[in-house]
Protein backbone atom coordinates (compact mmCIF):
# COMPACT_ATOMS: atom_id res chain seq x y z
CA UNK A 1 0.00 0.00 0.00
CA UNK A 2 1.29 3.43 -0.90
CA UNK A 3 1.81 6.12 1.72
CA UNK A 4 -0.70 8.25 -0.17
CA UNK A 5 -3.46 5.72 0.48
CA UNK A 6 -2.94 6.08 4.25
CA UNK A 7 -1.99 9.74 4.52
CA UNK A 8 -4.75 11.24 2.39
CA UNK A 9 -7.69 9.70 4.30
CA UNK A 10 -5.93 10.46 7.59
CA UNK A 11 -5.46 14.10 6.59
CA UNK A 12 -9.15 14.25 5.64
CA UNK A 13 -10.10 13.02 9.12
CA UNK A 14 -7.86 15.61 10.79
CA UNK A 15 -9.32 18.41 8.64
CA UNK A 16 -12.81 17.19 9.51
CA UNK A 17 -12.06 17.23 13.28
CA UNK A 18 -10.49 20.69 13.09
CA UNK A 19 -13.49 22.10 11.18
CA UNK A 20 -15.85 20.48 13.69
CA UNK A 21 -13.95 21.96 16.63
CA UNK A 22 -13.88 25.38 14.94
CA UNK A 23 -17.58 25.27 14.12
CA UNK A 24 -18.59 24.52 17.71
CA UNK A 25 -16.20 27.20 18.99
CA UNK A 26 -17.34 29.90 16.53
CA UNK A 27 -21.03 29.21 17.07
CA UNK A 28 -20.51 29.02 20.81
CA UNK A 29 -22.69 25.89 21.02
CA UNK A 30 -23.10 24.32 24.45
CA UNK A 31 -22.26 20.65 25.04
CA UNK A 32 -25.83 19.40 24.83
CA UNK A 33 -26.30 20.94 21.43
CA UNK A 34 -23.07 19.77 19.89
CA UNK A 35 -20.04 18.42 21.68
CA UNK A 36 -16.68 19.23 20.12
CA UNK A 37 -13.79 16.82 19.56
CA UNK A 38 -11.92 18.27 22.53
CA UNK A 39 -14.87 17.33 24.78
CA UNK A 40 -14.65 13.74 23.57
CA UNK A 41 -11.14 13.07 24.81
CA UNK A 42 -12.15 13.23 28.49
CA UNK A 43 -15.09 10.94 27.74
CA UNK A 44 -12.77 8.34 26.19
CA UNK A 45 -10.31 8.71 29.09
CA UNK A 46 -13.03 8.19 31.67
CA UNK A 47 -14.78 5.24 30.03
CA UNK A 48 -12.04 3.59 27.95
CA UNK A 49 -12.53 0.14 29.45
CA UNK A 50 -16.29 0.38 28.86
CA UNK A 51 -15.64 1.39 25.28
CA UNK A 52 -13.48 -1.70 24.76
CA UNK A 53 -15.99 -4.09 26.36
CA UNK A 54 -19.04 -2.58 24.68
CA UNK A 55 -17.26 -2.15 21.35
CA UNK A 56 -16.37 -5.83 21.38
CA UNK A 57 -20.00 -6.74 22.17
CA UNK A 58 -21.22 -4.70 19.23
CA UNK A 59 -18.55 -6.03 16.93
CA UNK A 60 -18.95 -9.75 17.51
CA UNK A 61 -22.74 -9.65 17.37
CA UNK A 62 -22.66 -7.69 14.14
CA UNK A 63 -20.19 -10.15 12.63
CA UNK A 64 -22.17 -13.21 13.72
CA UNK A 65 -25.38 -11.69 12.34
CA UNK A 66 -23.57 -10.89 9.13
CA UNK A 67 -22.14 -14.40 8.79
CA UNK A 68 -25.63 -15.84 9.21
CA UNK A 69 -26.89 -13.37 6.60
CA UNK A 70 -24.16 -14.47 4.19
CA UNK A 71 -24.97 -18.16 4.66
CA UNK A 72 -28.74 -17.75 4.52
CA UNK A 73 -28.68 -15.04 1.85
CA UNK A 74 -26.39 -17.06 -0.41
CA UNK A 75 -28.51 -20.18 0.03
CA UNK A 76 -31.72 -18.29 -0.69
CA UNK A 77 -30.08 -16.54 -3.63
CA UNK A 78 -28.98 -19.89 -5.05
CA UNK A 79 -32.46 -21.36 -4.77
CA UNK A 80 -33.99 -18.30 -6.44
CA UNK A 81 -31.21 -18.03 -9.01
CA UNK A 82 -31.43 -21.58 -10.25
CA UNK A 83 -35.20 -22.13 -10.11
CA UNK A 84 -37.62 -19.83 -11.87
CA UNK A 85 -40.52 -21.25 -9.88
CA UNK A 86 -38.82 -20.57 -6.56
CA UNK A 87 -37.95 -17.06 -7.72
CA UNK A 88 -41.56 -16.32 -8.65
CA UNK A 89 -42.74 -17.81 -5.35
CA UNK A 90 -40.26 -16.17 -2.99
CA UNK A 91 -39.71 -12.75 -4.51
CA UNK A 92 -42.94 -11.06 -3.33
CA UNK A 93 -42.47 -12.50 0.16
CA UNK A 94 -38.92 -11.27 0.30
CA UNK A 95 -39.74 -7.80 -0.96
CA UNK A 96 -42.61 -7.51 1.50
CA UNK A 97 -40.39 -8.64 4.32
CA UNK A 98 -37.76 -6.11 3.35
CA UNK A 99 -40.30 -3.31 3.06
CA UNK A 100 -41.24 -3.54 6.75
CA UNK A 101 -39.19 -0.85 8.53
CA UNK A 102 -36.89 -2.75 10.85
CA UNK A 103 -37.23 -0.07 13.52
CA UNK A 104 -40.75 -1.44 14.08
CA UNK A 105 -39.53 -5.03 14.23
CA UNK A 106 -36.86 -4.31 16.82
CA UNK A 107 -39.22 -3.74 19.79
CA UNK A 108 -41.28 -6.77 18.78
CA UNK A 109 -38.26 -9.05 18.69
CA UNK A 110 -36.99 -7.49 21.92
CA UNK A 111 -40.25 -8.52 23.60
CA UNK A 112 -40.51 -11.93 21.90
CA UNK A 113 -37.17 -13.12 23.18
CA UNK A 114 -36.92 -10.97 26.25
CA UNK A 115 -33.79 -11.72 28.26
CA UNK A 116 -31.98 -13.28 25.30
CA UNK A 117 -30.09 -10.15 24.49
CA UNK A 118 -27.29 -11.69 22.42
CA UNK A 119 -29.76 -13.75 20.44
CA UNK A 120 -32.04 -10.75 19.82
CA UNK A 121 -29.23 -8.58 18.63
CA UNK A 122 -27.74 -11.16 16.30
CA UNK A 123 -31.21 -11.92 14.96
CA UNK A 124 -31.92 -8.30 14.06
CA UNK A 125 -28.46 -7.82 12.52
CA UNK A 126 -29.14 -10.91 10.44
CA UNK A 127 -32.71 -9.99 9.45
CA UNK A 128 -31.79 -6.54 8.33
CA UNK A 129 -28.78 -7.55 6.25
CA UNK A 130 -29.51 -10.77 4.34
CA UNK A 131 -31.75 -9.18 1.72
CA UNK A 132 -29.11 -7.49 -0.48
CA UNK A 133 -27.02 -10.67 -0.43
CA UNK A 134 -29.94 -12.90 -1.46
CA UNK A 135 -30.94 -10.53 -4.26
CA UNK A 136 -27.43 -10.09 -5.63
CA UNK A 137 -26.67 -13.82 -5.64
CA UNK A 138 -29.99 -14.68 -7.27
CA UNK A 139 -29.56 -12.01 -9.95
CA UNK A 140 -25.95 -13.04 -10.53
CA UNK A 141 -26.97 -16.65 -11.08
CA UNK A 142 -30.10 -16.04 -13.13
CA UNK A 143 -28.37 -13.62 -15.49
CA UNK A 144 -25.51 -15.99 -16.24
CA UNK A 145 -25.27 -16.05 -20.04
CA UNK A 146 -26.46 -19.44 -21.32
CA UNK A 147 -23.22 -19.90 -23.26
CA UNK A 148 -21.25 -20.10 -20.00
CA UNK A 149 -23.47 -22.91 -18.84
CA UNK A 150 -23.38 -24.63 -22.25
CA UNK A 151 -19.58 -24.65 -22.40
CA UNK A 152 -19.47 -26.83 -19.30
CA UNK A 153 -22.71 -28.74 -19.72
CA UNK A 154 -21.76 -29.89 -23.22
CA UNK A 155 -18.75 -31.58 -21.59
CA UNK A 156 -21.06 -33.50 -19.29
CA UNK A 157 -20.52 -31.28 -16.24
CA UNK A 158 -22.94 -31.56 -13.31
CA UNK A 159 -24.97 -28.64 -11.96
CA UNK A 160 -22.60 -28.55 -8.99
CA UNK A 161 -19.59 -28.20 -11.29
CA UNK A 162 -21.29 -25.41 -13.21
CA UNK A 163 -21.92 -23.68 -9.89
CA UNK A 164 -18.42 -24.01 -8.44
CA UNK A 165 -16.44 -23.44 -11.64
CA UNK A 166 -18.47 -20.63 -13.17
CA UNK A 167 -21.61 -19.38 -11.47
CA UNK A 168 -20.11 -18.75 -8.03
CA UNK A 169 -16.90 -16.98 -9.09
CA UNK A 170 -18.80 -14.97 -11.66
CA UNK A 171 -21.21 -13.75 -8.98
CA UNK A 172 -18.49 -12.74 -6.50
CA UNK A 173 -18.17 -9.08 -7.57
CA UNK A 174 -21.91 -8.51 -7.13
CA UNK A 175 -21.83 -10.48 -3.91
CA UNK A 176 -19.17 -8.21 -2.44
CA UNK A 177 -21.04 -5.12 -3.62
CA UNK A 178 -24.03 -6.38 -1.67
CA UNK A 179 -21.90 -7.36 1.31
CA UNK A 180 -20.69 -3.76 1.66
CA UNK A 181 -24.29 -2.63 1.94
CA UNK A 182 -25.09 -5.48 4.32
CA UNK A 183 -22.22 -4.64 6.66
CA UNK A 184 -23.66 -1.19 7.24
CA UNK A 185 -27.17 -2.56 7.62
CA UNK A 186 -26.13 -5.25 10.11
CA UNK A 187 -24.37 -2.59 12.13
CA UNK A 188 -27.52 -0.49 12.23
CA UNK A 189 -29.50 -3.56 13.29
CA UNK A 190 -27.16 -4.34 16.17
CA UNK A 191 -27.28 -0.78 17.44
CA UNK A 192 -31.04 -0.47 17.20
CA UNK A 193 -31.44 -3.52 19.38
CA UNK A 194 -28.79 -2.39 21.85
CA UNK A 195 -30.48 0.98 22.25
CA UNK A 196 -34.03 -0.35 22.54
CA UNK A 197 -33.36 -3.33 24.82
CA UNK A 198 -33.66 -2.61 28.53
CA UNK A 199 -30.40 -3.66 30.21
CA UNK A 200 -28.77 -3.95 26.79
CA UNK A 201 -25.08 -4.15 26.18
CA UNK A 202 -22.82 -2.86 23.44
CA UNK A 203 -22.09 0.62 22.16
CA UNK A 204 -25.81 1.22 21.60
CA UNK A 205 -26.47 0.63 25.30
CA UNK A 206 -23.58 2.93 26.19
CA UNK A 207 -25.17 5.57 23.99
CA UNK A 208 -28.48 5.04 25.78
CA UNK A 209 -26.88 5.43 29.21
CA UNK A 210 -25.25 8.66 28.02
CA UNK A 211 -28.71 9.86 27.08
CA UNK A 212 -30.20 8.84 30.43
CA UNK A 213 -27.44 10.63 32.33
CA UNK A 214 -27.42 13.67 30.05
CA UNK A 215 -23.74 12.92 29.38
CA UNK A 216 -23.64 14.54 25.95
CA UNK A 217 -19.92 14.18 25.27
CA UNK A 218 -20.32 10.44 25.96
CA UNK A 219 -23.09 10.21 23.37
CA UNK A 220 -20.95 11.92 20.76
CA UNK A 221 -17.98 9.76 21.75
CA UNK A 222 -20.10 6.67 21.10
CA UNK A 223 -21.07 8.00 17.68
CA UNK A 224 -17.43 8.40 16.78
CA UNK A 225 -16.58 4.94 18.10
CA UNK A 226 -19.42 3.50 16.00
CA UNK A 227 -18.14 5.29 12.93
CA UNK A 228 -14.69 3.86 13.61
CA UNK A 229 -16.02 0.29 13.96
CA UNK A 230 -18.09 0.76 10.81
CA UNK A 231 -15.00 1.82 8.89
CA UNK A 232 -13.02 -1.16 10.18
CA UNK A 233 -15.76 -3.63 9.16
CA UNK A 234 -16.16 -2.01 5.78
CA UNK A 235 -12.47 -2.22 5.00
CA UNK A 236 -12.32 -5.84 6.10
CA UNK A 237 -14.90 -6.52 3.39
CA UNK A 238 -12.91 -4.45 0.90
CA UNK A 239 -9.80 -6.49 1.71
CA UNK A 240 -11.71 -9.77 1.24
CA UNK A 241 -13.06 -8.44 -2.04
CA UNK A 242 -9.54 -7.67 -3.25
CA UNK A 243 -8.48 -11.22 -2.47
CA UNK A 244 -11.46 -13.08 -3.93
CA UNK A 245 -12.77 -10.78 -6.65
CA UNK A 246 -9.79 -8.58 -7.43
CA UNK A 247 -9.92 -9.76 -11.05
CA UNK A 248 -13.09 -7.74 -11.58
CA UNK A 249 -11.31 -4.45 -10.86
CA UNK A 250 -10.49 -2.88 -14.21
CA UNK A 251 -9.28 0.48 -12.90
CA UNK A 252 -5.65 -0.62 -12.57
CA UNK B 1 -15.88 -42.52 -45.10
CA UNK B 2 -18.15 -43.28 -42.19
CA UNK B 3 -20.60 -40.58 -41.18
CA UNK B 4 -19.61 -39.24 -37.81
CA UNK B 5 -22.64 -37.01 -37.32
CA UNK B 6 -26.03 -38.06 -38.65
CA UNK B 7 -29.05 -35.85 -38.18
CA UNK B 8 -32.18 -37.43 -39.65
CA UNK B 9 -35.71 -36.09 -39.90
CA UNK B 10 -35.36 -33.88 -36.86
CA UNK B 11 -38.32 -31.85 -35.70
CA UNK B 12 -38.25 -29.62 -32.71
CA UNK B 13 -40.48 -26.98 -31.09
CA UNK B 14 -39.74 -24.68 -28.19
CA UNK B 15 -42.48 -24.31 -25.60
CA UNK B 16 -43.11 -20.59 -25.25
CA UNK B 17 -45.68 -18.54 -23.39
CA UNK B 18 -47.69 -18.18 -26.60
CA UNK B 19 -47.69 -21.90 -27.41
CA UNK B 20 -45.21 -24.19 -29.16
CA UNK B 21 -42.80 -22.52 -31.59
CA UNK B 22 -41.75 -24.97 -34.32
CA UNK B 23 -38.08 -24.34 -35.03
CA UNK B 24 -36.83 -27.38 -36.91
CA UNK B 25 -38.98 -29.47 -39.25
CA UNK B 26 -37.34 -32.05 -41.43
CA UNK B 27 -33.69 -31.38 -40.80
CA UNK B 28 -31.14 -33.72 -42.36
CA UNK B 29 -27.41 -33.14 -42.04
CA UNK B 30 -24.61 -35.66 -42.25
CA UNK B 31 -20.96 -34.98 -41.60
CA UNK B 32 -18.36 -37.61 -42.50
CA UNK B 33 -15.46 -38.25 -40.16
CA UNK B 34 -12.96 -35.44 -40.64
CA UNK B 35 -15.52 -33.39 -42.57
CA UNK B 36 -16.28 -29.75 -41.98
CA UNK B 37 -19.83 -28.65 -42.71
CA UNK B 38 -20.94 -25.04 -42.76
CA UNK B 39 -24.59 -24.31 -42.01
CA UNK B 40 -26.09 -21.07 -43.28
CA UNK B 41 -29.66 -19.81 -43.17
CA UNK B 42 -31.86 -16.84 -42.35
CA UNK B 43 -31.52 -15.24 -38.94
CA UNK B 44 -33.53 -17.03 -36.26
CA UNK B 45 -34.20 -20.10 -38.40
CA UNK B 46 -32.84 -22.56 -35.85
CA UNK B 47 -29.09 -22.84 -36.48
CA UNK B 48 -28.06 -22.53 -32.84
CA UNK B 49 -30.78 -25.03 -31.97
CA UNK B 50 -29.05 -27.44 -34.33
CA UNK B 51 -25.75 -27.05 -32.47
CA UNK B 52 -27.49 -27.68 -29.14
CA UNK B 53 -28.90 -30.91 -30.56
CA UNK B 54 -25.49 -32.15 -31.66
CA UNK B 55 -24.01 -31.25 -28.26
CA UNK B 56 -26.76 -33.20 -26.50
CA UNK B 57 -27.94 -30.09 -24.68
CA UNK B 58 -31.36 -30.51 -26.30
CA UNK B 59 -33.25 -33.66 -27.25
CA UNK B 60 -35.37 -33.34 -30.42
CA UNK B 61 -39.10 -33.96 -30.32
CA UNK B 62 -38.79 -36.26 -33.33
CA UNK B 63 -36.02 -37.74 -35.44
CA UNK B 64 -32.53 -38.79 -34.42
CA UNK B 65 -29.14 -37.26 -33.86
CA UNK B 66 -26.36 -39.83 -33.99
CA UNK B 67 -22.67 -39.36 -33.34
CA UNK B 68 -20.49 -42.36 -34.19
CA UNK B 69 -23.65 -44.40 -34.61
CA UNK B 70 -24.75 -43.70 -31.02
CA UNK B 71 -27.98 -41.84 -30.48
CA UNK B 72 -27.39 -38.63 -28.51
CA UNK B 73 -29.69 -38.35 -25.52
CA UNK B 74 -27.51 -36.36 -23.12
CA UNK B 75 -24.36 -34.24 -23.25
CA UNK B 76 -21.24 -36.31 -23.81
CA UNK B 77 -17.72 -35.16 -23.26
CA UNK B 78 -16.69 -35.64 -26.91
CA UNK B 79 -17.69 -32.20 -28.20
CA UNK B 80 -15.96 -28.86 -28.10
CA UNK B 81 -17.94 -25.65 -28.51
CA UNK B 82 -17.13 -22.05 -29.37
CA UNK B 83 -19.64 -19.24 -29.76
CA UNK B 84 -19.79 -15.69 -31.05
CA UNK B 85 -19.34 -14.65 -27.43
CA UNK B 86 -15.95 -16.11 -26.41
CA UNK B 87 -17.20 -16.63 -22.80
CA UNK B 88 -13.75 -16.78 -21.26
CA UNK B 89 -13.64 -16.77 -17.45
CA UNK B 90 -12.32 -13.39 -16.35
CA UNK B 91 -10.82 -14.70 -13.12
CA UNK B 92 -8.60 -17.20 -14.88
CA UNK B 93 -5.50 -16.71 -16.98
CA UNK B 94 -5.68 -17.62 -20.66
CA UNK B 95 -3.80 -20.84 -19.96
CA UNK B 96 -6.21 -21.85 -17.18
CA UNK B 97 -9.15 -20.95 -19.39
CA UNK B 98 -7.92 -23.24 -22.11
CA UNK B 99 -7.40 -26.04 -19.59
CA UNK B 100 -10.92 -25.79 -18.16
CA UNK B 101 -12.38 -28.77 -20.08
CA UNK B 102 -9.64 -31.03 -18.69
CA UNK B 103 -11.09 -30.39 -15.22
CA UNK B 104 -14.47 -31.76 -16.36
CA UNK B 105 -13.77 -34.40 -18.97
CA UNK B 106 -12.26 -37.68 -17.76
CA UNK B 107 -8.80 -37.87 -19.32
CA UNK B 108 -5.46 -39.52 -18.92
CA UNK B 109 -3.37 -36.36 -19.08
CA UNK B 110 -1.39 -35.28 -16.03
CA UNK B 111 -1.59 -31.62 -15.12
CA UNK B 112 1.81 -31.00 -16.71
CA UNK B 113 0.82 -32.82 -19.90
CA UNK B 114 -2.41 -30.85 -20.08
CA UNK B 115 -0.50 -27.63 -19.66
CA UNK B 116 1.93 -28.65 -22.40
CA UNK B 117 -0.93 -29.35 -24.73
CA UNK B 118 -2.59 -26.03 -23.90
CA UNK B 119 0.65 -24.16 -24.61
CA UNK B 120 1.05 -26.00 -27.88
CA UNK B 121 -2.49 -25.09 -28.97
CA UNK B 122 -2.03 -21.46 -27.94
CA UNK B 123 1.17 -21.30 -29.98
CA UNK B 124 -0.64 -22.89 -32.93
CA UNK B 125 -3.25 -20.09 -32.99
CA UNK B 126 -0.61 -17.40 -32.47
CA UNK B 127 -1.12 -16.69 -28.78
CA UNK B 128 2.36 -17.60 -27.62
CA UNK B 129 3.39 -15.27 -24.80
CA UNK B 130 -0.20 -14.57 -23.69
CA UNK B 131 -0.57 -17.67 -21.51
CA UNK B 132 -0.57 -15.81 -18.21
CA UNK B 133 -2.62 -12.81 -19.37
CA UNK B 134 -6.22 -12.25 -18.30
CA UNK B 135 -9.00 -12.30 -20.93
CA UNK B 136 -9.61 -8.57 -20.36
CA UNK B 137 -6.10 -7.90 -21.68
CA UNK B 138 -6.84 -9.54 -25.05
CA UNK B 139 -8.51 -8.16 -28.18
CA UNK B 140 -11.72 -9.68 -29.53
CA UNK B 141 -9.87 -11.74 -32.13
CA UNK B 142 -7.37 -13.02 -29.57
CA UNK B 143 -10.18 -14.03 -27.24
CA UNK B 144 -11.75 -16.05 -30.05
CA UNK B 145 -8.41 -17.76 -30.64
CA UNK B 146 -8.23 -18.69 -26.96
CA UNK B 147 -11.82 -19.89 -27.03
CA UNK B 148 -10.95 -22.12 -29.99
CA UNK B 149 -8.06 -23.65 -28.03
CA UNK B 150 -10.40 -24.37 -25.13
CA UNK B 151 -12.81 -26.11 -27.52
CA UNK B 152 -9.97 -28.35 -28.80
CA UNK B 153 -7.94 -29.09 -25.66
CA UNK B 154 -9.69 -32.39 -24.84
CA UNK B 155 -9.42 -33.62 -28.45
CA UNK B 156 -13.16 -33.70 -29.05
CA UNK B 157 -14.58 -35.82 -31.84
CA UNK B 158 -16.87 -32.98 -32.85
CA UNK B 159 -16.08 -29.29 -32.95
CA UNK B 160 -19.15 -27.05 -32.91
CA UNK B 161 -18.61 -23.44 -33.92
CA UNK B 162 -21.64 -21.13 -33.65
CA UNK B 163 -20.74 -17.94 -35.53
CA UNK B 164 -17.37 -17.74 -33.77
CA UNK B 165 -16.11 -14.94 -36.01
CA UNK B 166 -19.41 -13.07 -36.33
CA UNK B 167 -18.44 -10.16 -34.10
CA UNK B 168 -14.99 -9.57 -35.56
CA UNK B 169 -13.92 -7.02 -38.16
CA UNK B 170 -13.29 -8.25 -41.72
CA UNK B 171 -9.48 -8.35 -41.50
CA UNK B 172 -9.36 -10.15 -38.17
CA UNK B 173 -11.94 -12.58 -39.49
CA UNK B 174 -9.83 -13.44 -42.54
CA UNK B 175 -6.82 -13.94 -40.25
CA UNK B 176 -8.83 -16.39 -38.20
CA UNK B 177 -10.01 -18.27 -41.30
CA UNK B 178 -6.40 -18.96 -42.13
CA UNK B 179 -5.72 -19.96 -38.55
CA UNK B 180 -8.61 -22.43 -38.82
CA UNK B 181 -6.97 -24.11 -41.79
CA UNK B 182 -3.71 -24.34 -39.89
CA UNK B 183 -5.48 -25.81 -36.87
CA UNK B 184 -7.36 -28.34 -38.98
CA UNK B 185 -4.10 -29.54 -40.52
CA UNK B 186 -2.40 -29.96 -37.12
CA UNK B 187 -5.37 -31.07 -35.02
CA UNK B 188 -7.80 -32.88 -37.30
CA UNK B 189 -11.43 -32.59 -36.19
CA UNK B 190 -14.93 -33.13 -37.51
CA UNK B 191 -16.69 -29.80 -37.50
CA UNK B 192 -19.99 -28.00 -37.78
CA UNK B 193 -19.70 -24.29 -38.44
CA UNK B 194 -22.69 -21.98 -38.18
CA UNK B 195 -22.12 -18.75 -40.05
CA UNK B 196 -23.80 -15.76 -41.67
CA UNK B 197 -20.87 -15.20 -43.99
CA UNK B 198 -21.09 -17.07 -47.29
CA UNK B 199 -17.46 -16.38 -48.15
CA UNK B 200 -16.48 -17.88 -44.81
CA UNK B 201 -18.58 -20.97 -45.53
CA UNK B 202 -16.96 -21.73 -48.90
CA UNK B 203 -13.48 -20.89 -47.65
CA UNK B 204 -13.57 -23.14 -44.59
CA UNK B 205 -16.03 -25.94 -45.20
CA UNK B 206 -16.12 -28.90 -47.55
CA UNK B 207 -19.90 -28.83 -47.60
CA UNK B 208 -22.35 -25.94 -47.19
CA UNK B 209 -25.89 -26.65 -45.99
CA UNK B 210 -28.56 -23.99 -46.50
CA UNK B 211 -31.48 -24.13 -44.09
CA UNK B 212 -34.92 -22.79 -44.99
CA UNK B 213 -36.64 -20.13 -42.91
CA UNK B 214 -38.22 -21.12 -39.60
CA UNK B 215 -39.21 -23.90 -39.13
CA UNK B 216 -35.96 -24.95 -40.75
CA UNK B 217 -35.45 -27.95 -42.99
CA UNK B 218 -32.46 -28.77 -45.14
CA UNK B 219 -33.11 -26.76 -48.29
CA UNK B 220 -29.92 -27.04 -50.27
CA UNK B 221 -26.52 -28.73 -50.04
CA UNK B 222 -23.38 -27.66 -51.89
CA UNK B 223 -20.17 -29.67 -51.89
CA UNK B 224 -16.89 -27.80 -52.01
CA UNK B 225 -14.45 -30.46 -53.25
CA UNK B 226 -11.06 -30.39 -51.61
CA UNK B 227 -8.52 -28.90 -53.99
CA UNK B 228 -5.58 -28.76 -51.64
CA UNK B 229 -4.50 -25.70 -49.75
CA UNK B 230 -7.01 -22.84 -49.92
CA UNK B 231 -5.87 -19.25 -50.00
CA UNK B 232 -7.81 -16.01 -49.70
CA UNK B 233 -7.17 -15.41 -53.40
CA UNK B 234 -9.35 -18.44 -54.13
CA UNK B 235 -12.29 -16.33 -52.99
CA UNK B 236 -11.86 -14.03 -55.97
CA UNK B 237 -11.95 -16.65 -58.73
CA UNK B 238 -14.90 -17.09 -61.13
CA UNK B 239 -15.64 -20.46 -59.51
CA UNK B 240 -15.96 -18.84 -56.08
CA UNK B 241 -18.13 -16.07 -57.49
CA UNK B 242 -20.44 -18.66 -59.03
CA UNK B 243 -20.72 -20.61 -55.77
CA UNK B 244 -21.45 -17.46 -53.82
CA UNK B 245 -24.15 -16.53 -56.33
CA UNK B 246 -25.85 -19.90 -56.01
CA UNK B 247 -25.72 -19.72 -52.21
CA UNK B 248 -26.98 -16.14 -52.14
CA UNK B 249 -29.91 -17.16 -54.30
CA UNK B 250 -30.68 -20.05 -51.94
CA UNK B 251 -30.62 -17.71 -48.95
CA UNK B 252 -33.07 -15.39 -50.69
CA UNK B 253 -35.33 -18.34 -51.31
CA UNK B 254 -35.02 -19.34 -47.66
CA UNK B 255 -35.95 -15.82 -46.65
CA UNK B 256 -39.00 -16.04 -48.89
CA UNK B 257 -37.87 -13.07 -50.96
CA UNK B 258 -37.78 -14.96 -54.26
CA UNK B 259 -39.39 -18.18 -55.53
CA UNK B 260 -37.17 -21.27 -55.82
N1 LIG C 1 -34.92 -21.50 -25.24
C1 LIG C 1 -35.80 -21.02 -26.15
N2 LIG C 1 -37.10 -20.89 -25.84
C2 LIG C 1 -37.97 -20.42 -26.75
N3 LIG C 1 -37.65 -20.04 -27.99
C3 LIG C 1 -36.36 -20.14 -28.36
C4 LIG C 1 -35.37 -20.63 -27.45
N4 LIG C 1 -34.18 -20.61 -28.09
C5 LIG C 1 -34.42 -20.12 -29.32
N5 LIG C 1 -35.73 -19.84 -29.50
C6 LIG C 1 -36.36 -19.35 -30.73
O1 LIG C 1 -36.16 -20.33 -31.71
C7 LIG C 1 -35.82 -19.74 -32.95
C8 LIG C 1 -34.51 -20.30 -33.44
O2 LIG C 1 -33.49 -19.96 -32.53
P1 LIG C 1 -31.96 -20.20 -32.86
O3 LIG C 1 -31.17 -19.55 -31.80
O4 LIG C 1 -31.73 -21.65 -33.09
O5 LIG C 1 -31.81 -19.42 -34.24
P2 LIG C 1 -30.50 -19.06 -35.05
O6 LIG C 1 -30.71 -19.56 -36.43
O7 LIG C 1 -29.29 -19.51 -34.34
O8 LIG C 1 -30.56 -17.47 -35.06
P3 LIG C 1 -29.36 -16.44 -35.29
O9 LIG C 1 -29.06 -16.47 -36.72
O10 LIG C 1 -29.96 -15.13 -34.88
O11 LIG C 1 -28.24 -16.88 -34.42
C9 LIG C 1 -35.77 -18.25 -32.71
O12 LIG C 1 -36.96 -17.70 -33.21
C10 LIG C 1 -35.69 -18.10 -31.23
O13 LIG C 1 -36.40 -16.95 -30.83
MG1 LIG D 1 -27.66 -18.49 -33.38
Amino acid sequence: MKARQVLVPLAAVVVFLVLWEALVWVMGWPNYKMASPSDLIPAYEKYWSLFLIMGWQTLWRTIVGLLLAVIFGTGLGMVMGFSRTMRDALYPLLVGFNAVPKATVVPIVALMFVGWHDFNTVLIAFMISFFPIAVSVSIGLSTLEPEYRDILRSLGASQAQVFWKIALPKTLPEFFGALKVSVTLAFIGTNLMEIVSPHGRGLGALFDSGKTNSDYPLMFAVLIALAFLGIVLYYIVVALEKIFAGWADRTV
Amino acid sequence: MENLIEIKGVRHSYRTASGPLPVLDGLDVTVPEGGFVAVVGPSGCGKSTLTRLVAGLLIPDEGTVNVHGTRITAPRSNVGMAFQNPVLLEWRTILDNVMLPLEIVPNKLTKAQGEDRARKLLALVGLEGFESKRPSELSGGMKQRASLCRALIHQPEVLILDEPFGALDAFTREDLWQTMHKVKAEEPFTGVLITHDLRESIFLADQVVVLSGRPAKTQFVMDIPDTGLRTLEDLYTPLAAERLNVLRHQIEVAQGRVAA
